[in-house]
């Protein structure tokens, strides 16, 4: 035997690193670039990071193969050929920018509402609206409106937070995790991290999902529901704990509005005399106002006032949920679970909450000034996503889930589900929707927030709508993300209003980021009678050539996120963590070798040469010379600007004057700033009056916000009253009985819209879709690696259905909905419900995007379920455009689809197949041997 | 296994070449001047155009002096050493014939035994694996060995020692086939094992790990249908033995000795196609393939 | 060199928890994305951006289902494979050229890429698909147990573990010595019941797997059911309960 070779185990890894903030998703994890020679080498995720902990998923560690993608565009663009040929013509910046200008300064000073400004999955919401808001279109939104505006709306409005970016499980003392229609890609490695944690401590999953993959694959119980009936599922388990009585009274009564008295006449809470909700305190059966020192409030407290008896929040939750109606007999079938199996969850989770209770020793205050010395857990958490959301009931079902998990006192509470500041924050400090436009002036405030009855709503004098995507209209009142989804389908229409120019960033409209794809093809390549686009302009800003880019007139290429500045700021869609607040940046760790610039750096030169107040000097001057000069010198409020670590003289946090080194520190720091919440803050955050103290030095809130978790939503009773006919602002005639329904204040679950529109019969399946863990919507496809991994999506059937239509993996199938048909692979699945098919999100290509090869099993055999879904439901003949959307918040109801199946022959290639699109920036090289540095 | 032309090219005319060499060095026939070096060409250019052909499938064929250095585990390194030594020791034997009409009779025993041995140590490279049941076991070697040997006694004209290996090669040829189909179930490996989860219940594959496809998908799954691989076993045998026999049992001239070499090597390109296309790797229990 | 040591110093190895895996093939990529930098040649990838993308991984995740023999749900299993870095290599013994060995310091299995003829035998020896050869450099490409990290003093001390064990999100990954029973990986190992693969290759792998948990044993009929006693049927016997209970807090 010979000597073994030499190796050299301890190679030089790279140049340099540098650390900044992922875009493989929205996640925004902390990573380490490695540097050689200036190129990325090698990316990793960052330890010290507070989202990530080192960590990072296969779409992070991909990166390299996104910021050398071939599909990245290389310049501005002028359409030349017609919208969707793909034929361009590269200008120069000076051109482009001079373009916008000529285009949207008229608009200004005419009539700014003809300018719609959406972005899709942008991460600077704060900054955009900013913009939209100084150049005064009621106009703006991003993509909550089709991701998960339920769950968020749901959420703040209930308890003053949501999932996700708003909270978290208490990974590391909770004993039984439940997960509602979650599926791999929001939050995710916080997620795995989580689960992870608690598989450690072998502690327990129940995954509610119709597919069985991913965390549910892990999940100890899976529960394979009927898609669209969480709701009921969730009040079947409510009807089971409150019968066994198996709740929380101590919290309820102390931190919610179940002992708050309604008034019997109007359904609206009562307030004394300074409009503090009312309570009656059992030590003086007396009422009180709610917050009053040394009361106890009383879950069956009655009030004898003008003749009438009022009760409690709580007594109409009993009477509304003790009904049979909701008995797991009576829902078992329904939701395909059986009522043996709700019963074993219902008494699982009350064993885990109450019987696994510890306390953690720590003191506390709360808002009425008690001083409790302990921290009793409830050490059962729950987590919910897109699944429970999507459906016309979702923001119901949303609320049924809060309802659940406040009853059994687990939200703020050691082992159970936790807020990340800035949440809590209840929502009535959010701002409220604000519509009204002056020529040349901004808008009079920010466009998005919460309403809180109809005087709310963002409706013009005359009563119709006042923003282009009819959001906070009686359609969707409370539509607190916008309607993204409804922009070019009602802009085509005319209805409410024609507009000029659509502005759009990072939406993918053409494509998977629409439903009704091929109608919004045709929609935005449509002329009216005198030949013009019935969209007249159409401007856009990508970093990549996705199928988006063909229906523009302009392109502005945007950086990759490895080029660019960004902050992750508490004023947008923070990264912080239960026990701290945190933001982060992302800088220039390469240059663009490319003629591009951040889109963000773009808005700061465009929004000058318009004259935008805020975004030019009182000179006239352009304010900002780019993106990172803003997320430094900018001023939302005294103290507070888009970043909050390291201001002032650099040891401020949260309040601050401005400090010119700000990025620099953050650099230092690893790309981000975190700050730990103090050890008697880190529970009960709405009532603990160490958080909110804490919370006002940090900058979060302006003063102290304690709070009752709203079981019962008073917003939504206004509208139903509106609806009953009391009130100036009366909703048009055809809506009445919608609202009077869908919008009541107490949870309720009704069957999604599609299953009451089409025959069921006809239409027996659910279809759905959910992303993989290994790709984030269409990004993915243009990354050599992750492409391997997922190049095409068969139709994943049940082993049942795979039976019955004698099916093979291979076989392809036609899928009918009211909508549409497509043609596609399928493969079985035995883990799914067995009336259930679904496939792969984003992964089917139009052909000629993306920079890959038009015969790429993405555009061959990929699929999108897009096609056959509509953004209205199906017409029931009395002519109005009835929105397949949430009637409370809006949100797209893209997971309500029904549809059939059967077997075909082997189609060339999967249907519907669009032209080839052609591509601005070629194709990709056939052989990659990625390696840099000497 | 995917049925790469270059290794079924190499291990079918070396194969061939070295049986006749084996002949030869056995004195079998024992002819002199041109005529042994028309023998000796042809046994050459069999034998040293296979492992020509074996190179085209490697990665860095220039490189190939490095694989004599693993004889003591290495079967490949072994076939190398074998290979070259039996060439050398019959290229002496063979010279002798040619230029000096003389037959050292102990080199060319000792050469015929060399050849055997390669095509013994090419056998073994996979009859040794037990990745692939179907090629894990001694029938696998036998096989090669009588093959070889059958070729090698129709190029040498040793009539009735053709007929003789030809009627093996039948036999070990069907009982090779009728014992491989059963190799992969009795071999005790399936995708319960492969993963570990078969206890808990009956295992399928559900997604692969990658929707294209790789190299191991490119080597070693490769389906031949069940009615296919049944024709082409007869037609291998009809080319392989059937013709051959008929040939030589009609007469004996240079007309039906050319068919049935002809037609003899046409049926092992097939029986040794087969060889790799039904032969199962045990990976492909990892992507639900058998 | 191809002879395979009678013993190693260390066995360094991975522990897979397939009961924790969540199949996001972050380790796949990390793993791609180091060692395409790193050990030897690039991993290569052919077709790219074409219709037959294929490239040289050397650790890949599975999916399987198990439909329970007593009926039930099915489940659903991720299942990382990568190189098991077996104690009776199978690909080392078959290699030619010696550039197959297994290392005697740390046992683990690795390809001197300068020696590999790129014949694949190894590959074919190999009866886990752990070894791809790479089209564009004609070499057979392996895991390495990331050994340019475990042992690489550039790197900070709690990084030096292979990439896709420092990556993993949910921990499903374990990095250590079998050799020392008191080991991390041994200690799981021996805890949770970690398996061998294909044991009937007798391969030895050091690599082992950590069976999932039992499933789906929230039964109809539940010894839990006296916790959902009700304390009343309707609502108005429940508001009578709730007066009594609240008197008594």
């Amino acid at each position: 035997m010979k000597d073994q070779p030499y190796l050299d185990t301890s190679p030089k890894v790279s140049d340099e690193i540098r650390k900044t903030t992922c875009y493989m998703c929205a996640c925004r994890c902390g990573i380490n670039v490695h540097l050689k020679d200036g190129e990325v080498a090698y990316i990793e995720g960052n330890r010290d990071h507070p989202v990530n902990q080192g960590v990072l998923c296969a779409k992070g560690s991909a990166g390299i193969m996104q910021v050398n993608a071939p599909s990245r565009l290389q310049a501005p663009l002028k359409r030349v050929g017609p919208r969707g040929s793909g034929e361009f013509e590269e200008i120069s910046w000076e051109e482009a920018l001079s373009l916008a200008e000529s285009w949207l300064k008229p608009i200004r000073n005419e009539n700014p509402e003809k300018l719609a400004f959406f972005t899709g999955r942008d991460q600077s919401q704060s900054f955009t609206s900013f913009w939209a808001q100084n150049y005064g279109t009621p106009n703006y939104a991003a993509h909550g409106g089709f991701c998960s505006v339920n769950m968020a709306a749901a959420g703040i409005y209930t308890m003053g937070g949501a999932f996700w970016e708003f909270g978290q499980p208490d990974w590391d003392h909770t004993k039984l995790l439940m997960i509602f229609g979650v599926a791999e890609d929001h939050d995710s490695n916080p997620i795995k991290m989580g689960i992870g944690k608690i598989k450690e401590r072998g502690a327990r999953i129940i995954g509610i999902n119709p597919i069985r993959t991913g965390y549910n694959a892990v999940a100890d119980e899976w529960v394979g529901i009927t898609p669209g009936t969480d709701g009921l599922f969730i009040l079947a388990l409510v009807y089971e704990v409150l019968k066994a009585g198996k709740i929380d009274l101590h919290y309820l009564a102390e931190y919610t509005n179940a002992p708050v008295l309604i008034d019997a006449e109007t359904g609206l809470l009562m307030r004394d005399a300074e409009g503090k909700l009312l309570v009656i305190d059992r030590k003086q059966c007396a009422p009180a106002p709610f917050d009053k020192c040394g009361i106890k409030p009383d879950l069956n407290g009655t009030l004898e006032k003008n003749g009438k008896i009022h009760h409690t929040v709580f007594h109409a939750i009993v009477e509304r949920y003790l009904s049979h109606e909701y008995a797991p007999d009576a829902v078992a079938e329904r939701i395909g679970v059986s009522a043996g199996r709700i019963r074993a969850i219902a008494a699982e989770i009350v064993r885990v909450a109450f019987e696994e209770s510890f306390d953690i020793d720590q003191e506390w205050t709360d808002f009425r000034g008690v001083v409790h010395s302990k921290m009793t857990a409830r050490p059962v958490s729950m987590h919910a996503m897109r699944g429970i959301s999507a459906h016309s009931n979702g923001f119901q079902t949303c609320r049924a889930l809060h309802v659940l998990q406040i009853l059994l006192g687990t939200v703020e509470v050691p082992g159970g589900f936790r807020f990340k500041p800035p949440y809590p924050k209840p929502a009535d400090i959010h701002p409220k929707p604000h519509c009204k436009v002056t020529p040349g002036a901004p808008l009079d405030g920010p466009h998005l927030g919460f309403v809180h009855g109809p005087d709310d709503l963002a409706l013009k004098e005359d009563g119709s709508p006042a923003r282009i995507d009819k959001a906070f209209t009686w359609e969707n009142p409370m539509s607190a993300h916008g309607l993204m989804h409804m922009v070019i389908s009602n802009a085509y229409a005319g209805d409410p209003y024609k507009i000029d120019t659509l502005f759009m960033y990072m939406a993918n409209m053409s494509w998977n980021s629409s439903m009704n794809t091929k109608g919004v093809i045709h929609m935005l390549t449509d002329k009216d009678e005198i030949g013009q686009y019935v969209i007249p302009r159409i401007i856009y800003s990508d970093a990549y050539s996705s199928e988006m880019v063909a229906y523009a007139d302009l392109i502005l290429p945007d950086t990759t996120y490895l080029e660019r500045h960004d902050c992750i700021s508490l004023l947008d869609r923070p990264i912080c963590e239960a026990d701290a607040v945190a933001d982060a940046i992302r800088w220039p760790v390469i240059k663009p070798d490319r003629n591009v610039r951040g889109f963000q750096s773009v808005l700061c030169d465009l929004g000058a040469r318009l004259n935008l107040p805020g975004f030019v000097n009182e000179d006239g001057s352009q304010k900002y010379a780019d993106y990172g000069d803003y997320i430094v010198n900018h001023i939302r409020k005294p103290g507070i600007g888009p970043l909050a670590g390291f201001r002032g003289d650099g040891t401020a946090s949260g309040r601050g004057e401005v400090n010119p080194e700000q990025l620099d520190r953050y650099i230092e720091n690893g790309g981000f700033f975190v700050e730990h919440v103090p050890d008697d803050a880190r529970y009960y955050k709405p009532w603990n009056a160490g958080y909110q103290d804490w919370a006002v030095a940090m900058g979060l809130y302006d003063s102290a916000q304690p709070y009752l978790f709203s079981l019962y939503v008073e917003p939504m009773r206004k509208f139903q009253l509106a609806a009953e006919g009391y009130g100036d602002r009366q909703p048009p005639d055809h809506l009445r009985a919608q609202i009077i329904e869908t919008l009541d204040p107490l949870p309720i679950w009704y069957p999604p819209f599609e299953e009451c529109a089409v025959d069921t019969e006809a239409f027996p399946l659910h279809a759905l879709t959910q992303r993989p863990m290994a790709m984030y919507h269409s990004w993915g496809t243009q990354n050599a690696w992750l492409r391997q991994i997922h190049g095409l999506n068969p139709l994943y059937l049940p082993s049942k259905q795979m039976l019955a239509h004698g099916f093979k993996d291979g076989d392809w199938a036609k899928v009918t909905s009211a909508h549409g048909d497509i043609v596609v692979p399928v493969a079985e699945m035995a883990a799914l419900n067995e009336n259930t098919v679904w496939t792969w999100n984003a992964i089917g290509k139009r052909k000629g995007a993306w920079a890959l090869d038009e015969n790429a099993p993405e555009a061959t055999k990929g699929f999108l379920l897009n096609h056959l879904i509509h953004e209205l439901q199906p017409p029931k003949g009395d002519g109005l455009r009835w929105v397949n959307s949430d009637p409370v918040t809006g949100q797209a109801a893209w997971f309500d689809l029904r549809v059939r199946i059967e077997k075909v022959k082997l189609p060339h290639e999967s249907q519907p197949n669009f032209e080839t699109l052609k591509s601005p920036v070629g194709q990709g090289p056939s052989e990659l041997k990625w390696k840099v540095g000497s | 296994m995917h049925p790469a032309p270059s290794v079924i090219i190499f291990t079918s005319l070396s194969g061939i070449g070295f049986g006749l060499l084996f002949f030869l060095g056995l004195g079998l026939p024992a002819p002199t001047a041109w005529a042994a070096f028309v023998f000796f060409v042809i046994a050459y250019l069999l034998a040293v155009g296979g492992l020509l052909a074996s190179t085209f499938h490697l990665g860095h064929p220039e490189r190939f002096l490095k694989a004599f250095s693993q004889w003591r585990s290495s079967w490949l390194s072994r076939e190398a050493w074998l290979s070259i030594a039996a060439l050398i020791t019959m290229a002496i034997y063979g010279a002798g014939l040619v230029f000096y009409g003389v037959a050292i009779a102990p080199l060319g025993w000792i050469g015929a035994l060399l050849s055997i041995a390669t095509i013994y140590a090419t056998s073994m490279i996979y009859a040794q694996l037990k990745t692939v049941p179907r090629w894990n076991t001694p029938l696998t070697s036998l096989l090669f060995v009588v093959v070889a040997l059958a070729g090698g006694a129709l190029l040498s004209a040793n009539i009735n020692a053709a007929m003789m290996f030809l009627l093996a090669t039948g036999v070990i040829q069907v009982a090779y086939w009728i014992g491989g189909d059963q190799a992969l179930r009795k071999s005790g490996t399936t995708l319960g094992t492969a993963t570990g989860l078969g206890k808990d219940g009956e295992v399928r594959a559900f997604e692969p790990p990658h929707t294209g496809t790789n190299y191991l998908l490119r080597e070693f799954v490769h389906v031949v249908g069940r009615k296919h691989a049944a024709k082409l076993r007869i037609i291998s045998l009809i080319l392989m033995i059937g013709t051959p026999i008929l040939a030589l049992s009609l007469t004996f001239n240079h007309v039906t000795a050319s068919i049935a070499v002809i037609t003899h090597v046409a049926g092992v390109f097939v029986s040794r196609w087969l060889f790799f296309a039904q032969a199962e790797h045990v990976v492909g229990l990892y992507y639900g393939k058998r | 060199m191809t002879e395979l040591p009678a013993q190693t110093n260390r066995k360094l190895g991975l522990v897979i928890d397939l009961d924790t895996c969540v199949g996001c093939h972050a380790c796949v990529v990390s793993c791609k994305g180091w060692n395409t930098e790193n050990y030897g040649a690039p991993l290569s990838d052919q077709s790219a951006y074409g219709a037959n993308p294929s490239g040289t991984f050397l650790n890949r995740v599975h999916s399987y289902e198990i439909a329970p023999e007593t009926g039930g749900v099915a489940q659903l299993i991720h299942f990382p494979k990568s190189c098991l870095h077996c104690e009776d290599a199978p690909c080392v013994t078959v290699c030619p050229t010696g550039a197959s060995y297994k290392r005697l310091e740390d046992g683990i299995v690795l390809v001197n890429e300068s020696d590999c003829i790129g014949c694949g035998l190894c590959a074919w020896a190999c009866p886990y698909g752990a070894r791809e050869m790479d089209t564009a450099e004609g070499v057979m490409k392996k895991c390495t147990l990331c050994v340019d990290r475990i042992y690489n003093e550039n790197l900070p001390e709690e990084d030096r573990v292979p990439a896709c064990v420092r990556t993993c999100p949910a921990g499903a990954r374990h990095f250590g010595d079998f050799a020392d029973p008191d080991s991390n990986v041994s200690q799981l190992s021996a805890e949770r019941g970690g398996f061998d693969l294909m044991p009937e290759q007798c391969t030895k792998p050091v690599n082992k797997y950590l069976p999932p948990r039992p499933k789906d044993t929230m039964d109809e009929v539940d010894i839990l059911a006296p916790l959902l006693a009700p304390v009343a049927q309707e609502p108005k016997g429940f508001m009578s309960w709730l007066d009594k209970t609240l008197e008594n807090l």
